[in-house]
């Protein structure tokens, strides 16, 4: 995107015929994800007539609405108003996040490339264990696939460019890094970044009540685990694969 | 149980219906059918709710078995049909009786034919829609052995017919600007317009292909782009400048940037367009777009009124000696011998 002066932002765009984006920054920040989740949440609770389904991206919230019900000017008109209304950029996050810690296995055959992130993070494998071992990461978007989170940010040492090439398959619960997020698989996919971890939380089931296990807001640890561990885990706890949850206080 | 039981069935035939909104926030594409237009027409066909389910065959139809009386109704991309070895019309309604076999051959034009059944088909929804959405990890091809269940329906007319709009050889697509137009120059814009694209070989539920001489169409700073939301129409350009018509099936958020968003109402012509068929984008003001489809979405619920019986001509009736024209009359070439029953 060409660069914009920091007065652009918010931003309200126009998406296809009947759809609107608030956008609040170029480049994720954490300030500029913090507004997107409450922007949304601000929406949600408003409930305006016309307006069919919300959704964030890292730094954008998107509105689908029927503009035979609300027409893009009054839409706009009302973004603009409830926009002015307060600094999203330092709103809380929404209430109700959990916080998930999830045992995952690092490096070994079932996460093969966690020796060539380290070398490219400049650190020995049990130093990049640690590391992301240790990372808070927060649910900054959900997308692509069903319930996927985009998880981060990690830390500058782990800014490291897509892979050239696409890996042609990890199974579902890989872990995968690249420009200082993480990507939690849930299906078997060909992706472009580096498979990490290995875990075996299934985030999305779609027989299940709960179909869909993270929000965005929500904080995930992936904390390392034996090999030996995580395969017995897997086997005990086929859907959680040992990931527990507990609330955040507001 | 009313059903169809599946004999035979081309690789690229699912049960689709009007798809899941409203999980975009969750990763979940909305899916439905590649051509949401030929829902509407069968469902006009049976006198029945569009949100019915129906089976959506791409490129190849299938056999299939009645284990009761059912009614059904052929829309979409023409394919040849029988029923028992007796040509059916396209894009009308029928009756079926138990045990009999139809059959639907392959697309003679247009990608996606759907076969309708009284009252939907009616497996199970999941996520509160009946369309698989296969890599969405949602449902899967229909396969041989499969039984499509028919919902409830209640004995109603057949043998309707609607003049169906063809939208099977490419065409003229209408598209608004969308908040990463201004990444593309205005002469790209306009280049873009003027170029006269083939759909290409890769094409699927996901997204179709354009292809064109000449070099590609490339926004300004095009790799440094946050992922963002997709809808439905969005023409999105790859790395080389390759435009892909994303339909609905696509996936919910891309850092690819897009040119513009095609309308709803043009999606269809898109889904249908053969290999190498022609295609032209227009631009139009979202104005001017959002009247084109609202006009479309009017036609769209006056379908059932341009329904008419389907009256044949008797000189384009190939099986007319089958047909028992005057109660009690002999046919000329039946074999007066037979004892009957096993004809």
């Amino acid at each position: 995107m060409t660069s914009h002066v920091a007065s652009d932002f918010p931003m309200i765009r126009t998406v296809g015929l009947t759809g609107m984006l608030v956008t609040f920054a170029d480049a994720l920040s954490e300030p500029s994800n913090r507004a997107t989740l409450a922007f949304r949440q601000r929406l949600e609770a408003l409930g305006l007539d016309g307006v069919l389904e919300t959704a964030t991206s890292l730094a954008s919230v998107y509105i689908r609405f029927d503009p035979a019900i609300l027409d893009h000017h009054r839409l706009q008109a009302r973004l603009e108003e409830e926009l002015s209304t307060r600094d999203w950029y330092q709103q809380a996050l929404p209430p109700g996040r959990r916080f998930w810690r999830v045992p995952t296995v690092y490096g070994t055959d079932l996460a093969p490339q966690l020796a060539e992130a380290a070398d490219a993070a400049g650190m020995s494998e049990a130093q990049a264990i640690d590391s992301l071992g240790s990372a808070r990461v927060r649910v900054l978007t959900i997308g692509f696939a069903p319930g996927q989170p985009y998880l981060g940010p990690l830390g500058p040492e782990w800014d490291l460019p897509r892979q050239t090439e696409l890996t042609p398959m990890v199974p579902r619960g890989a872990l995968v890094l690249a420009i200082r997020q993480f990507v939690l698989f849930s299906s078997a996919t060909p992706t472009g970044w580096r498979h990490v971890g290995q875990t075996g939380f299934m985030i999305f089931r779609p027989e299940s009540e709960a179909p869909f296990a993270l929000q965005a807001g929500d904080e995930l640890q992936f904390e390392p685990v034996s090999r030996a561990d995580f395969l017995k885990l897997r086997e005990s706890d086929a859907a959680m694969g040992g990931a527990i949850a507990e609330e955040i206080p507001a | 149980m009313n059903a169809l039981k599946v004999l035979k069935i081309g690789p690229a035939a699912s049960v689709q219906d009007g798809g899941r909104p409203g999980l975009l926030d969750q990763g979940v594409s909305r899916g439905g059918a590649a051509d949401v237009l030929a829902l509407a027409e069968g469902a006009a066909l049976l006198r029945q709710d569009p949100g019915l389910a129906a089976l959506e065959m791409g490129g190849m139809g299938g056999t299939f078995e009645a284990t009761a009386p059912l009614r059904i109704a052929l829309t979409g991309a023409p394919m040849a049909a029988t029923l028992d070895g007796a040509a059916l019309a396209w894009n009308a309604s029928h009756r079926i009786e138990a045990g009999q076999r139809l059959d639907i051959g392959p697309a003679r034009r247009g990608v996606y034919g759907y076969l309708h059944l009284g009252g939907g088909i009616d497996t199970e929804p999941v996520l509160g829609s009946r369309s698989a959405h296969v890599a969405a990890g949602l449902g899967r091809a229909v396969a041989v052995g499969d039984l499509l269940p028919a919902g409830p329906d209640a004995p109603g007319e057949t043998g309707l017919t609607l003049a169906a709009e063809d939208r099977f050889q490419g065409g003229e697509l209408r598209i608004v600007e969308s908040f990463q137009s201004a990444l593309f120059p205005p002469d790209v814009r306009n280049r873009f317009a003027e170029t006269e694209f083939t759909r290409g070989s890769r094409a699927n539920r996901m997204g179709v292909e354009m292809l064109s001489d000449g070099e590609g169409f490339a926004a300004a700073g095009q790799l440094n782009i946050l992922s963002e939301v997709i809808v439905p129409g969005d023409v999105q350009m790859t790395g080389d400048g390759k435009p892909f018509v994303l339909l609905r099936e696509a996936q919910t958020t891309g850092g690819y940037p897009r040119i513009g968003t095609v309308l709803p109402c043009d999606l269809p012509k898109v889904a249908q367009a053969q290999a190498g068929a022609s295609i032209r984008f227009r631009w139009v003001s979202l104005e001017e777009g959002l009247q084109i489809q609202d006009a479309y979405d009017r036609a769209l619920r006056a379908l059932p009124g341009d329904c008419h019986p389907l009256l044949r001509d008797p000189a384009d009736i190939q099986d007319l000696l089958s047909y028992q024209l005057v109660s009690g009359a002999v046919s000329a070439l039946a074999d007066p011998f037979a004892t009957g029953g096993d004809t």
